[in-house]
């Protein structure tokens, strides 16, 4: 029986589950210690094979499923024991986890590829080679706190690894601290991200305290086994705690209303946009409600909520991201509004067609954002050709400094300059989109499908976002790609290095090529899924949903060339004062800047929360700190008290009483002795007089007694 | 035999001259003479009663009181010499650098 076990089982890897996180952190502890004496290429190689090496674990891993597809847990060392609490490090390895570490690793290691020539140019163009290194360090922590995140078997060492993430990604984006607005708003802009992920990670906490009150444990299994009892005796508890949870996901899935932290978090280098901020870390929040599935298909209001809040995000993003000039703030609100579309699906149960799209989500975003920071290299690049040449210098006169790289409205025509990065880029662009057939077509399909039976509302706020997400990404290709090249320095843009290319590559015949992960008609990815997600059920393809996502993609992306090429073409023979920098700005006026400033999300909270709260803390910091605690209470009170306790002390019982008495002493013996000193003659006689006086007294005395 | 009487009284008269002497004269060397007067009418008296009671101990008190006046003599006489260098005079009175 153990033989053919064995035979059938294939080869079991489980127990390397700990080197997925052991690899990136030697990697990285080499880069610390000894990387100073490295050049650039070798501290590169040695943080892209940490991470390869990971992802050598985790294909590992996934092959040892294959034959044991229960998976396993694989304990590592026991952590905190207190009474009931018992907190261990342990890898789940099951299908669930090491799709996440799949491709996290995956993504992560042509990321940490990319970033080698990327990189290279970055802090040559920051004027900082020495944080070439730190770079590396940063991105080897946050694939081993992402490993932790996904492998972990209880909610406390998910939790290290949420915390951990965050903190990689407060440290990448504020990479360039130094640069930004005022010199400091990449700081803020890191600042912000985190403080964000802090209120999210606070319902996070919640959540775990309530399970821990609701449960005695942080363990998935034992949790999943007694939610149905607790949910039968406390709903209200797991109610709070699923909603708590959501909160958590909303902070570091950047769903409303905490997504504000995501556009900012652009800040970063963009190998890190891609990498934490629209491939990997986002969707932690995504895989915590999958993996949570089994508590919340107990709570439907719970669920109800999580879709909802999925659903609205993933349309209010997508409308924000038409009026864009970023390249990469284009990308970052696609990217919050396909994490609606995850959270929409998993908020709604059906948790295959989420992680589905997390998987081919992270193969296009990876690569629509590495293909924008080759862009942005590329016109960095002419930029500084531009810059270097006497004849074309006078071409960027006056905006030598002051350009953009980043805006839209500064590209154009790219596509004979840069014609790898535009091939990648358009399959990106289509992957995402939606054009079947690749991988965004069947992932997003899956969900809309999955949507129409077990939410239609939300069903229809998918769609309208599925089809203004075509037409931004059709905005922006014609704006980067297409039309004439609106500055001097997109003119004489250059195609990036092969280190840079060669990772987009793979990730383009990923996203080409990753939706045959779940082909409607063979469910290889939810059949993988089942043995770990109970109530998974296949996704029939709906011909209608698909027909009519198709088909909205491609009107949108006509709509899109009409408005941006045919109009764009039109708009040029206008003068320069009257041309306005965007076709839709003529069409939609005011709405349009509604929609450019983001609905003054960041206004509204920075007058609705930051300045009541900053009013709030400057009224605790002054009036109650200083005013009361240190004026009042140390200053009078307890300074004061003490000043009159001591001089009490001082003048009333030490000098007046302690001192006092020696005092008197000195004093009484001093009188005693000036009127005893009389007796002192000096002369002889009156000596020997008195000792006779005494003599005839004691004499007598002894006498007459 | 005198009856022992009167050479107490005889010791007491001397006694009361010395310590008169030692009262009301200022010169150094008269006082001392007055003190030896006293120790040894004291004398006198201790011979006398040793006589009186046949016991030995009073006869050779008065040696260890003889040998005792004559060492304080010698200091004395000593001291009062110092003095006379430096005062130019014997006179107690004028002795009276310890007055309170």
């Amino acid at each position: 029986m153990f033989l053919s076990e064995a035979v059938s089982g294939g080869p079991q890897f489980f127990y390397l589950a700990p080197w997925i996180v052991f690899f990136p952190v030697i990697g990285l502890l080499i880069n610390i210690i000894f990387g100073s004496r490295f050049n650039e290429k070798v501290i590169g190689a040695i943080a892209s094979t940490a991470s390869g090496l990971a992802f050598v674990v985790a294909v590992l891993l996934g092959v040892s499923l294959i034959g044991h597809p229960e998976g396993e847990i694989v304990p590592l060392v026991d952590w905190i024991t207190i009474g009931l609490l018992q907190g261990r490090w342990a890898f789940q390895v099951d299908t669930l986890s090491v799709t996440m570490m799949l491709t996290v690793t995956g993504v992560g290691t042509l990321i940490h590829i990319y970033s080698i020539g990327y990189m290279h140019d970055d802090v040559r163009h920051n004027g900082d080679p020495g944080r070439y290194r730190r770079f590396f360090v940063f991105l080897n922590l946050f694939i081993a706190m992402m490993m932790i995140l996904v492998g972990s078997d209880n909610y406390l060492m998910l939790f290290v690894g949420w915390e951990g993430v965050g903190l990689c990604s407060f440290l990448l984006i504020g990479f360039w601290y130094d640069k930004g607005k005022d010199g400091i708003g990449n700081a803020i802009a890191a600042k912000k991200a985190f403080i964000t992920n802090r209120i999210g990670d606070f319902g996070f906490l919640l959540a775990a305290f309530i399970m821990f009150w609701a449960f005695r444990s942080f363990n998935f299994q034992e949790v999943f086994a007694k939610a149905p009892e607790v949910a039968a005796i406390a709903p209200g508890a797991i109610l709070a705690m699923t909603l708590f949870m959501l909160l958590g996901v909303t902070g570091k899935s950047a769903q409303l209303p905490l997504y504000v932290w995501l556009p900012d978090a652009m800040a970063g280098p963009t190998p890190v946009s891609a990498l934490i901020h629209a491939a990997t870390m986002v969707t932690a929040g995504v895989y915590l409600v999958a993996r949570s599935a089994e508590i919340y298909i107990l709570v439907p209001q719970a669920q109800m909520w999580v879709a909802l809040v999925g659903g609205i995000t993933a349309l209010f993003a997508a409308t924000i991201a038409l009026a864009q000039f970023d390249i990469k703030k284009v990308l970052a609100y696609s990217t919050i509004s396909q994490l609606g579309f995850m959270v929409a699906a998993v908020g709604m149960g059906a948790f295959v067609a989420g992680m589905f799209h997390l998987v081919t989500h992270a193969f296009f975003k990876a690569l629509l954002f590495l293909s924008a920071g080759s862009v942005i290299q590329g016109i960095e690049r002419g930029h500084h050709h531009v810059e270097h040449d006497p004849k074309l210098r006078k071409l960027i006169k006056g905006q030598a400094h002051d350009f953009d790289p980043q805006d839209m409205r500064n590209m154009g025509g790219l596509r004979r300059q840069m014609k790898i990065t535009f091939i990648v880029y358009m399959i990106g662009t289509l992957a995402l989109a939606g054009i079947p057939p690749l991988a965004g077509f069947w992932s997003k399909d899956e969900i809309l499908a999955e949507a129409k039976l077990l939410n239609p509302s939300v069903y229809w706020l998918l769609t309208i976002a599925a089809f203004l997400t075509a037409f931004y990404m059709g905005r922006q290709i014609l704006m980067v790609f297409f039309g004439k090249a609106r500055s001097a320095p997109a003119e004489h843009a250059q195609e990036s290095p092969l280190v840079v290319t060669i990772p987009l590559m793979i990730l383009a015949a990923l996203s080409l090529l990753g939706g045959a992960l779940n082909l409607p008609w063979f469910h290889t990815f939810t059949h993988w899924l089942e043995h770990t997600l109970t109530f998974v059920h296949a996704g029939e393809f709906n011909l209608a949903v698909a027909g009519l996502s198709t088909g909205l993609a491609i009107v949108a992306i006509i709509l899109a060339w009409l408005i941006y090429s045919r109009r764009y073409e039109a708009l040029k023979d206008l003068p320069t004062a009257k041309r306005p920098d965007d076709p839709m700005r003529s069409y939609l006026g005011p709405v349009f800047s509604l929609l450019e400033n983001k609905y003054y999300v960041d206004e509204i909270y920075q007058a609705l929360i930051l300045k009541p709260y900053s009013a709030l803390a400057r009224f605790l910091a002054q009036v109650v700190d200083w005013q009361f605690w240190h004026d009042w209470f140390h200053d009078t009170v307890i300074a004061g008290g003490f000043r009159l306790f001591t001089r009490l002390l001082a003048v009333r019982i030490d000098l007046g009483f302690i001192d006092a008495i020696g005092n008197y002493l000195g004093a009484i013996t001093r009188g005693l002795a000036s009127r005893m000193s009389l007796l002192q003659t000096g002369y002889v006689r009156t000596y020997a007089l008195s000792i006779l006086v005494g003599v005839v007294l004691m004499l007598g005395y002894l006498l007459l007694r | 035999m005198l009856p022992v009487a009167y050479y107490v009284g005889l010791s007491a008269i001397l006694f009361i001259i010395g310590v008169v002497g030692v009262l009301t004269r200022r010169n150094a060397i008269i006082i001392f003479m007055s003190i030896e007067l006293m120790l040894n009418s004291a004398n006198l008296a201790f011979v006398a009663f040793a006589r009186v009671h046949e016991a030995i101990s009073g006869q050779i008190f008065v040696f260890f009181v003889m040998a005792v006046a004559a060492a304080e003599v010698a200091v004395g006489l000593a001291l009062i010499v110092a003095i006379f260098h430096t005062k130019h005079s014997i006179n107690v009175d004028n002795i009276s650098s310890l007055k309170g």
